[in-house]
């Protein structure tokens, strides 16, 4: 089976995730490994969270905002 | 109302009937779901409008991604089906919700209302016949709003330029500026658009990040970059981006070989004849005013300007010829999107003035059943999986997601709902909440963003705390992008519905947050702008408190003549005063100071302190900053040490008395931008131009006889002004432009005085003898500025102007709710713009004072005591100043140090959550707990 890496992606309620939105609405395509997690603000995102997503098994986190 | 046009005005102030003629849209908004496979499907394609004809959209069509509402429309003259019933009908065929509707009519709605507000708004310049340039001849030859398209992600080439001829990228573009504006052999629009000079030069330093090596080139006359910040934009343009900028008009575009090259003739800064060749010319094309708009006019009988934009007085900028019907935008002359926007405040403030005594009389409120109280309840969670139509279900398979659902922990019960939105589904949904007891609710469909405070209100229906809620974006973050692998796609929508049911089983009821308001404001400054905010309120029926530091009211309004389009200011001023006076709802404080400030939206506290040094505190629910601002004393061109020298008010004020030395002169000479446009202050004063020429020509009306010379780096005597300059030119002014470089230098030579500049049409330096030497000196902000902005906590700009919380869409508002900015204080502006602010600041703060209380969201920071330990990290980058530190010592003498958060003030950002070593504090309904939840879920399989 060929590699399939999980990313975690915070998202910005205000910018990135409707970005996101907006990309589905313009129907652009994108591989499916992104588990988006809405926040109010990219910035409380804790390091702690990033940690935990690396170490519970995230081939990588993104923090968009 | 949509598709719809006014189609007649009948009444007067207070009672206006109004005709609206609602053209069908052939699609029926309540089941139209935007999900675009009516256009997928339809096979006409015509010229997109929306893309400056740069693409092709459907018959059946949204006019752009973001459209508000977002419902698809069917264009009636492009329609197969609607030409030839019975043709074509692919759209209805595949609607999955069933909402096209071929028999939908056009339909007449009238309207009682008690004012009107007009914004329709400008269309920009169509060159087309005009072969101005070439355009419609060259292929490459464009408008800038079709560059604007060509540069958008969601454009006809997604964001890259490439040439119309023959789809090459781009590497050497021209903008040409004034196409359309100051140029009344081409179309009659003698006046400046006021905004090209910017889109342009946004255009080219966007075109270039785009294009890695791309060259850009702006040719101009004046480089009119007035708004705020907007000089320092053009310097980065020049400095950092590279965009390169050449003061001329050119003569002419013509083709080079075929491959669709262009040949630019112009004459350099030197005088030397160039040819120049680009891939693309972009036509910075002005605005104009429609033909529609002026048919509309006419029926509503508002007088217009020779220009064709509606006719206010700077007085009254937002109020047209026709008591009760008032304007905002680019109909009352071109302006940009700042301007627009605090045009829109001020027309509903000025509307407001005539409704006031009608307020509230139609407001209905909505009621909610009782909230069941979950305490202690084991978890029964309700997910409701939306197909979308085919949205959805095309492309995952939601029968497994819905099977899959029901396996999670804590999870009660699933439902599977074509458009769970509906309004029948939202019956079914409070029906099965009740009868199942479910306690914490999933709809996995589509965003949050436009559909949560629906299902708020749906589950606050079935009596359920309106936070126990969740949404799995399935839709557009999943179905939506990806469409050719449904395995993969069912796989994201389980994991994603996993996700929100792992994060809901942490969600408790949050309560919104009610926070009372004094209706009571107080006023900073009493010159123009305050005193025109004062005014406006108390018209509304608020009581305003207004402060005034100095012995008179007025500030540096009653130091001006005559308003650009010559309305007697000291007049008008006399009438705002004395209104103000007379005011029931106007408490004055003169000669007093703002000294201490604390609370928040609604609720504030402000001292105050008198000459005599008595204080005084004041409740308000609002705060307005009008403080102005005040001119620079000038070090240069020999101010301080030759009485021949003035500044322009010192100049109007002895032109006024008819002093000696003003009639007895012969020759005057204007330099421009003292101290602005300056190293230090890189800002444009914005009126200073407009009074340099209007005193020249009132000095030429005199005596014809006079040399009069303006030296001017660029003439921004933008928008409608641009005809003072004109005229100016016509009565023989004679305008010389120099350099930043290059200073006029004031020189005196055996008592009398001469001032040498280099002239860039001669190409030598000339030496104008001088009897006055009239400075026309920069605008800066009040020294109490600094003071006060630390007072009430809210931001200066680099220049100590105040800082407004978004530069575009909120240029009146504080980023601190309650608090709003007006006038010069904010930056250098005219009469009738400092009205306009003022006015809309006044609308700002009645949003406000009309309720008697405001409810805030529960999304708010929340305190855990059992592990915070009073650090206050999270104090400093609170960007709201919500969060304060309480000390606090126990018997033992050890210290308990705990923050507390101001809920009125918190926005729920969670920058202290990010900060917090501890744990000790996160958002309501995004705790760490939640969060951590849904990264297990997410990497649970």
């Amino acid at each position: 089976m060929s590699y399939e890496p999980k990313i975690i992606a915070f998202c910005c309620n205000w910018c990135s995730y409707a970005a996101a939105d907006l990309a589905g609405t313009s129907r652009m395509q994108y591989p499916p490994n992104i588990r988006i997690i809405r926040v109010m603000c990219s910035g409380m995102v804790h390091p702690e969270m990033i940690l935990k997503s690396l170490t519970g098994g995230a081939d990588g986190v993104m923090v968009l905002g | 109302m949509t598709l719809c046009e006014v189609t007649d005005v009948a009444g007067s102030a207070g009672d206006f009937t109004v005709t609206v003629k609602e053209n069908p849209r052939y699609v029926d908004m309540d089941k139209c779901i935007a999900c675009g496979e009516c256009a997928t499907k339809c096979p006409k394609k015509v010229d997109d409008e929306y893309n400056a004809s740069t693409g092709k959209r459907k018959a059946v069509y949204v006019k752009y991604a973001q459209a508000v509402p977002l419902k698809y429309q069917i264009d009636a003259e492009a329609c197969i089906w609607l030409n030839k019933p019975g043709r074509c009908g692919a759209c209805a065929k595949i609607c999955p919700a069933g909402a096209i509707n071929f028999d939908d009519t056009e339909k007449t709605h009238n309207i009682n209302v008690g004012a009107v507000v007009l914004a329709p708004g400008f269309e920009s310049f169509d060159p087309t016949g005009t072969e101005v340039f070439g355009y419609g001849e060259y292929p490459n030859v464009i408008t800038a709003m079709q560059l604007e398209r060509y540069l958008s992600a969601s454009g006809p080439t997604e964001g890259h330029l490439v040439r119309p001829s023959d789809g090459k990228p781009v590497r050497k573009v021209a903008f040409l500026q004034c196409v359309g504006s100051r140029d009344e052999n081409l179309c009659g629009n003698g006046y400046c658009s006021s905004v090209c000079c910017m889109y342009a030069i946004k255009e080219a330093v966007i075109a270039k990040d785009h294009v890695p090596g791309l060259a850009t080139s702006i040719f101009y006359m004046d480089m009119r970059t007035h708004g705020k910040e907007f000089d320092e934009y053009y310097t980065r343009a020049r400095k950092e981006s590279g965009v390169r900028f050449v003061r001329c008009r050119v003569n002419g575009v013509e083709p080079q070989g075929d491959e669709g090259d262009l040949r630019l003739h112009y004459v350099n800064e030197k005088g030397q004849q160039i040819e120049e060749y680009f891939d693309m010319v972009v036509l910075s094309v002005g605005l104009q005013t429609p033909k529609h708009v002026l048919d509309l006019a006419k029926k509503a009988d508002i007088r217009l300007t020779p220009h064709n934009f509606a006719a206010v007085s700077d007085f009254a900028p937002v109020s047209t010829s026709q008591a009760g019907i008032f304007t905002c935008g680019a109909f009352a002359g071109p302006k940009d999107i700042p301007q627009s926007v605090m045009e829109g405040s001020a027309a509903a403030a000025a509307a407001a003035d005539i409704l006031a005594p009608a307020r509230n009389e139609l407001t209905q409120e909505k009621t909610f059943p009782p909230e069941r109280d979950i305490l202690g309840e084991e978890l029964r969670i309700g997910v409701f999986v939306c197909h979308c139509g085919s949205n959805i279900a095309g492309y995952v398979d939601v029968e497994d997601v819905a099977n899959y659902a029901d396996t999670l922990p804590g999870v009660a019960h699933v439902e599977r709902n074509l458009f769970t939105c509906s309004q029948d589904t939202q019956e079914l949904m409070v029906k099965v909440i009740k009868e199942n007891q479910l306690n914490r609710i999933v709809v996995a469909a589509c965003t949050p963003r436009t559909h949560e405070p629906l299902f708020h209100e749906t589950i606050k229906a079935a009596g359920l705390n309106e936070y126990l809620f969740e949404m799995a974006n399935i839709r557009n973050q999943n179905s939506w992008v990806h469409t050719g692998d449904k395995k993969a796609a069912t796989q994201k929508a389980k994991d994603l519905t996993r996700m929100a049911v792992a994060k809901v089983a942490w969600q408790g009821p949050l309560q919104n947050f009610a926070v009372p308001i004094t209706r009571n404001t107080l006023v900073i400054g009493g010159g123009l702008a305050g005193l025109a905010a004062a005014h406006n309120l108390a018209r509304q029926g608020f009581p305003v408190d207004l402060v005034e530091r100095s012995s008179v009211l007025g500030g540096n309004a009653i130091h001006l003549h005559n308003t650009w389009s010559g309305e007697h200011i000291p007049q008008r001023m006399y009438g705002l005063i004395k209104d103000v006076r007379n005011d029931d709802l106007i408490t004055i404080h003169m000669e007093t100071e703002v000294v201490e400030a604390e609370g928040y939206v609604g609720n504030f506290i402000t001292t105050l302190r008198n000459k005599n040094n008595e204080k005084r505190s004041i409740e308000h629910g609002v705060t307005i900053v009008a403080t102005g601002g005040t001119r620079l004393m000038p070090d240069e061109y020999g101010y301080r040490d030759h009485k021949e020298v003035v500044s322009a008010i010192e100049f109007d004020k002895l032109y006024e008395i008819r002093d000696k030395q003003v009639s007895s002169s012969n020759s005057f000479v204007f330099i421009q931008c003292v101290g602005s446009r300056d190293v230090d202050r890189n800002y444009c004063s914005k009126v200073c131009c407009t009074h340099s020429v209007q005193s020249a020509i009132e000095l030429k009306k005199e005596n014809p006889k006079r040399r009069i010379y303006i030296l001017y780096r660029d003439m921004r005597t933008y928008s409608q002004r641009e005809s003072l300059y004109k005229k100016a030119r016509e009565m023989g002014v004679i305008f010389i432009n120099y350099e930043l470089h290059g200073k006029p230098k004031v020189n005196k030579v055996d008592g009398s005085f001469e001032v040498e500049v280099w002239d860039h049409v001669l190409h030598r330096p000339l030496l104008i003898p001088a009897d006055m030497i009239i400075l026309a000196t920069a605008i800066i902000p009040n020294n109490g500025a600094k003071k006060l902005a630390q007072l009430y906590k809210v931001p200066l700009d680099n220049f100590g102007f105040f800082q407004e919380a978004h530069a575009k869409l909120r240029p009146v508002d504080f980023a601190t709710e309650g608090l709003f900015v007006a006038g010069m204080a904010h930056y250098p502006k005219p009469v009738e713009e400092s009205i306009a602010q003022a006015l809309a600041a006044s609308a700002r703060a009645a949003t406000l004072l009309s309720k008697k209380q405001v409810t805030l969201d529960g999304i708010k920071a929340q305190v855990d005591p059992d592990f915070c330990d009073g650090c206050a990290l999270c104090v400093d980058v609170c960007p709201y100043h919500a969060i304060t530190l309480i000390e606090s010592k126990d018997d033992q003498g050890e210290s308990h140090n705990l923050v507390e958060v101001n809920l009125a003030h918190c926005k729920g950002c969670g920058l202290c959550q990010g900060t917090c070593p501890k744990r000790g504090i996160s958002v309501a309904g995004f705790t760490f707990k939640q969060l951590e939840s849904q990264i297990e879920a997410a990497l649970a399989v």
